[in-house]
This record gives C-alpha cells, structure tokens and sequence, in this order.
C-alpha cells in the first residue's frame, strides 16, 4: 500500500512519537531540543530538586539569559550592579541551576548568548524535522527553520528536563497560502501583521500554521523567522516554514550544524520533509501578499492592525474596542498616520537580527531622529551586535542620535527595567501591543524596522514609502 | 495537586474577549523564583491606579467578588505569553476555575497541569453566564457538567487523561516518569 500523502507537521510529529495518542492518554512526544531562560525555569528546577530527579538529556538543553537581563553595557560587562534586584537574584539562580544539574548556559557574559529565538537558529541548533520546546510562547520562531517548535510553561519545562517529553494531543494543521510578492518597503514583518488581521488573535489556536506558496518560498531566513515568530499572535500552536536551499544556506558552516559526512546525511534527511503533494490540511486559508502594506497596529492586540495609509476602523456598540482605543489615546476614523511618537524600539526576537538592523540603518544613515524622541537599539544577540558593529551600523544609529544597547529582550516588555513612560507612544518592532506590556499605561504601536526608522527620523508616524 | 471533584461557588464575570497573560500578571512580577504569592499582583493594573489606590469600579474590588472562586471571561482569555504565573496568580487569588467559550492553547494547558478548571461553553451559555454576573454554579469534573442556578446542565469538553489527572489529583510527571522504558526504547532506534 502506499503510504499516504503527509504534511511537513505530520512527518516531524510522527518521527517523535515515543508512544501514540490514545483516548485515554495523550502522545509521548518526544523532544530534540530543550532552550531554558531565566524566567520559566526556577520553579522547574524546583520540582526536579523535592522530588531528586536529574536532568535526563543535559545535552539537548541549553541555557540563556535575556528576558530580566540589562542592556546597559556598563551593568552587564563594567561591574554595575544589575539595576532590578530580583531581575539579578533570577538570573543568579539560572546559573545555580545549569551548575548544579550539568546544563550548559550561555551566561550574561558569553560571546554566545542572546535572545534564545534569536541564538538558536544563529548557532545552528535549530534545524529541519526537529522538536524544539521552550518556555516562551516565541518559541514558534524554530519552525521557520522547518522544525516543530512551541512554547511550554514552567510545568512542562519540568516534564522535558526530567524526561526528555511531554504529553502531547497532535494539534490541527492550517495551511497558510501566500502567493505574490511582497511591494516597496514591504516586510515580512508587514506580512505577519496582515495575516493576523485577516485571521485573527484566535485564528489559529489548535492548530500548527504551515506557511507555504511563492511569496514564503522568497522569503530569507531572518524574515521567515519573523512570519514564525508571530504565529502565536495568530493563536497558533506553532508556525513551520519547509525546509528548502534557503534554510541549507542558511545552516551550512554554523558552529553547532553538522559537519562533512553528517551534513550531507541531514540535507539528504531534510530533503524528505517537505509537505507531499495531495496532503490534506484541516483548514487553508490564501493571502496575496501583493496587497499587503507597511502595517501598524493601533490597538490593544496584534490583530488590531491596519495599512499604515489608512484610517482607524469604527465599531460602534462594541465596547471592548472602544476601551482600547480610549486606553491608546486614539479615535476612531482618524488616520493614524502623523500621530505623535514618544519612544522607539528596534529589537525583540522577531526584528532584531541582522538584516533587520541593516534595514533600519539604511533609513537612518547620515540623519538624525527627531528631537525629543528616544530610540532603542536593541541586538538579538551578541553575535548580532557584533556583526553589525563589524559593518558600522553602530556607529549609523548612534549618529542618528539612537542609544546601541547589549542584546536582550529589553522593551519588548520591560522585565529588566528598559520601559516607555505611561501615556508615551512607542512605535516597536516586537510582537505584542497588550496593556501595559511595554510598561504600565504605555501605547505600543508595532510595525517593522523600516516603518520604525521611518517613524524615528519624523517622530511622527510616517509611511517607509513617503522616504523612498 | 489536590483532586478536584466538584465546585460550587458565585461567578465573577470579566466581558471583555482577549483578556491576554499581561494583564492577568504583567511582565515586571515575572523576575520570582517561585509560584506563590502571585494573587496579590493578579490584573494588577485594572485593579489599582497608578498610586496603588483600588479602582473601586473593577469588578475584583467590589465585595460581591470576595470568596467567588469561578471566573467567566471573554472569548480567547489567556491569550498571550506562556507563562504559568498567569493561573498560579489566579489560583493564588482563590478562583479554581475559568469559564469561557475559547481559552488559549497554552493558557488551557497551563491551567489543567495546577488544577485550575478550564470549562468551554457555548454562545449562549457564556451569555446567560454573561447576563448573570454572580450567579452560584456547580462543576463536576466527573460527569463533565456545568449546573446553572436555573437547573440546568450544560457539558463542558474535558479529554480523559485531563479529568483522571484532576479527579486524583495527580500530575503528568509520574506518568511519564513510569514510561522510561518506552523513552530508553525510542533514543536507541533513533
């Protein structure tokens, strides 16, 4: 009998299937690689120490530091002390913890370390067909790579370091169909936003997205990262992109991608994962991305977003919009383009690796921001700062008048003390535009680099393609 | 975990769809190292102004809500980050269960693994729910039912292994720690 046609998520779920579901049990999945941060895992930790179990695979897990850790080079290579005490005694105890268990940790020092979506591809430990867990909803970022990856709580990050699994009911699978390409000042991150506005914060919730057709097929590995990481806005479980000469290109050389014979060995294994021809998604759903805009969002979650040329939507009688728009300090009908910015960020684990620093920078080189405005420069990694100060985009953002920062996740919600003032604007490159996420009474209006370039050197909101 | 049986107790009810894991518990309460005392931050910035006043309109702080230990909420509640303070912050604060016609994926899952009840209703139950703020409830994990104050009974969806977990208040761990042997098995042929 032939075997059936499957999908990219059915192969990798089906190849980590320790044990299957049944009614009365889910599956034993099993999980290839375990990323731990210093937020999610202390009471992990815990559970493992009352009840004296070890660390089952410490080489499929690796530690990092970056959501409470500063930014400020002095506090993290000078000697200050970390400015949020209990931000230092978590990250204390994230180093106790590697020590005691054997996890290797890329600690606030390390030439390695960054924002963990960000180090994961970077290094080469996020590849093709594998299962990557987190606690961090972002961790949908990997499946860009063509692996199966999602975010976990502090429960499961327990079950992952103590058995290398977690139980697991198989998700629904959404295949999201972009064709066309992409305009002028077009970003994936713009895609990702459109998609969220077409489906919605809930529409994908139960399923893993496969983001397939022409326009992902163009796409290079930072901006598929990007369209990943944000699944989660989407509802998603998970976000995967197929595995094709992008990703092998992207992969070939780095330090912890395989090597030689083993190499040839993975590609010829990844070749074998892309979606067959005839599967069957639970649902499927076509966007042109010819008709994606710069994007922006003007309200209180991802899927309030519109085409930054266009005008604030009126829902009469619907008071939960009229509560984010009365929080945000905007009106309906109003365009949002030429509000006033206060603040803005570029960095996060969805537009903070290099190619989005370079997009910014070419915005910026040889200007200056607008008085009055502060704007953060935030690298997704050490290796991205170092890359970028290699090519002198340093020193383009602090001509610009922007502060060049340690990587972290900073801002993007201010766990670390990098926080936008109550009532500010703050046009950011992150994923979330929740109350308060990016301090309390703060108005985050996510967009993409070059939107937020744009927006800095106005200190207005301002279309990309005005500057072109 | 203790077992969860049964649970009668008045509703408080949150309208608003999306309520997401920053508002249940911002980022800044994040940096503990432990799961307790996160009720006192729970929706922290709906709660208090910014002096630390109580916001006396927010529904937590009339004295109708003291002692109420079920939440109804909007649509797509716990949408958001992934973290687990959010249901140790509401479990902190007494409530044992959210009602709603949508939870997020990674919230449900983290209020399942600390016996936090998730209960899916339908359109019109949650408006009734909605329409009846502080209305008594009963939920019985065993027959998977909600019990109005009408007297009327509506199933909620509950997956096997979830309710056998809650009714003996046992977690996943020993379950997959007493399937080592499968595990050993899998890392040798692959």
């Amino acid at each position: 009998m032939p075997t059936p046609a499957r999908t990219l998520f059915d192969k990798v779920w089906a190849a980590h299937e320790v044990t299957p579901e049944t009614e009365a049990a889910p599956a034993v999945l099993y999980i290839d690689l375990h990323l731990i941060h210093e937020v999610t895992s202390p009471q992990a930790f815990s559970v493992l120490r009352e009840r004296g179990l070890p660390v089952r695979r410490p080489e499929r897990t690796l530690g990092t530091m970056d959501h409470s850790t500063p930014t400020q080079t002095n506090q993290v290579f000078g000697g200050a002390p970390i400015a949020v005490d209990s931000a230092a005694r978590q990250v204390e105890a994230l180093a106790r913890n590697c020590a005691e268990f054997g996890v290797e940790l890329l600690a606030l020092r390390h030439a390695q370390r960054g924002i963990v979506h960000v180090i994961g591809p970077e290094l080469g430990m996020s590849q093709p067909g594998k299962t990557i867990v987190c606690g961090d909803s972002h961790t949908s970022t990997h499946g860009a790579m063509g692996a199966l990856a999602f975010g976990i709580g502090t429960t499961e990050v327990g079950h992952v370091l103590a058995t290398q699994c977690l139980l697991q009911r198989k998700p629904k699978s959404l295949a999201l169909n972009v064709e066309g390409r992409l305009g002028a000042a077009v970003t994936a991150k713009d895609l990702i936003l459109g998609i969220i506005g077409q489906i919605g914060v809930a529409g994908g919730t139960g399923h893993v997205i496969e983001y397939r057709g022409s326009a992902i097929r163009a796409l290079q590995m930072d901006e598929r990262l990007t369209v990943c990481n944000m699944s989660i806005e989407a509802g998603a479980r998970a976000g995967m992109i197929a595995p094709d000469e992008t990703t092998y290109q992207y992969l070939a050389g780095r330090p912890r991608a395989p090597r030689g014979a083993a190499w040839d060995a993975a590609v010829a294994r990844w070749r074998t994962l892309p979606t067959d021809a005839g599967a069957r998604f639970d649902r499927e759903v076509s966007i042109d991305a010819g008709a994606i805009e710069p994007m922006i969002t003007y309200g209180t979650n991802p899927g309030m977003v519109i085409p930054i040329s266009a005008s604030i939507p009126r829902r009469p009688g619907d008071a939960a919009f009229a509560r984010a728009l009365s929080y945000m300090g905007l009106n309906a009908g109003e365009p949002i383009k030429d509000q006033k910015v206060n603040v803005v960020f570029l960095g996060s684990c969805t537009n903070a690796r290099l190619s989005d620093l370079r997009a910014a920078a070419d915005v910026l080189r040889g200007k200056r921001i607008a008085r009055g405005i502060t704007m953060l420069v935030v690298p997704g990694s050490q290796e991205v700062k170092r890359q970028a100060e290699s090519e002198g985009l340093d020193q383009v953002f602090l001509d610009a008048g922007a502060q060049w920062r340690e990587s972290g996740c900073s801002m993007c919600l201010g766990m670390n003390g990098d926080l936008v003032g109550r009532g500010e604007y703050c046009v950011s490159t992150s994923n979330r535009n929740f109350e308060g996420r990016q301090g309390a009474g703060a108005r985050t209006l996510l967009a993409s680099p070059v939107t937020a370039a744009a927006c800095a050197l106005t200190g207005r909101v301002t279309d990309p393609r005005d500057l072109l | 975990m203790e077992p969860f049986t049964t649970l009668t107790s008045r509703t408080v009810v949150m309208p608003a769809a999306n309520i997401d894991t920053d508002q249940i518990i911002p980022a800044r309460f994040l940096t503990t190292t432990t799961r307790q005392g996160l009720g006192a931050q729970l929706f922290t910035d709906w709660r208090y102004d910014a002096a630390g006043a109580a916001r006396p309109e927010f529904v937590l702080n009339r004295p109708e809500s003291a002692g109420c230990q079920v939440l109804v909420a909007g649509r797509n509640f716990g949408c958001g980050s992934s973290r687990e303070h959010a249901p140790w912050a509401l479990l902190d604060h007494g409530f044992r269960a959210v009602i709603s016609t949508e939870l997020a994926d990674i919230f449900r899952g983290n209020a399942l693994k600390n016996g936090l009840l998730p209960v899916i209703v339908d359109e019109a139950t949650s408006g009734w729910l909605m329409g009846n703020p502080g209305a008594q409830v009963r939920l019985d994990v065993a027959a998977g039912t909600l019990t109005l104050s009408t007297g009327i009974h509506v199933s909620f969806p509950l997956e096997a292994f979830a309710r056998h977990c809650l009714l003996r208040g046992v977690d996943e761990l020993g379950h997959l720690l007493d399937r080592r042997a499968a595990i050993d098995a899998f890392e040798q042929r692959s």
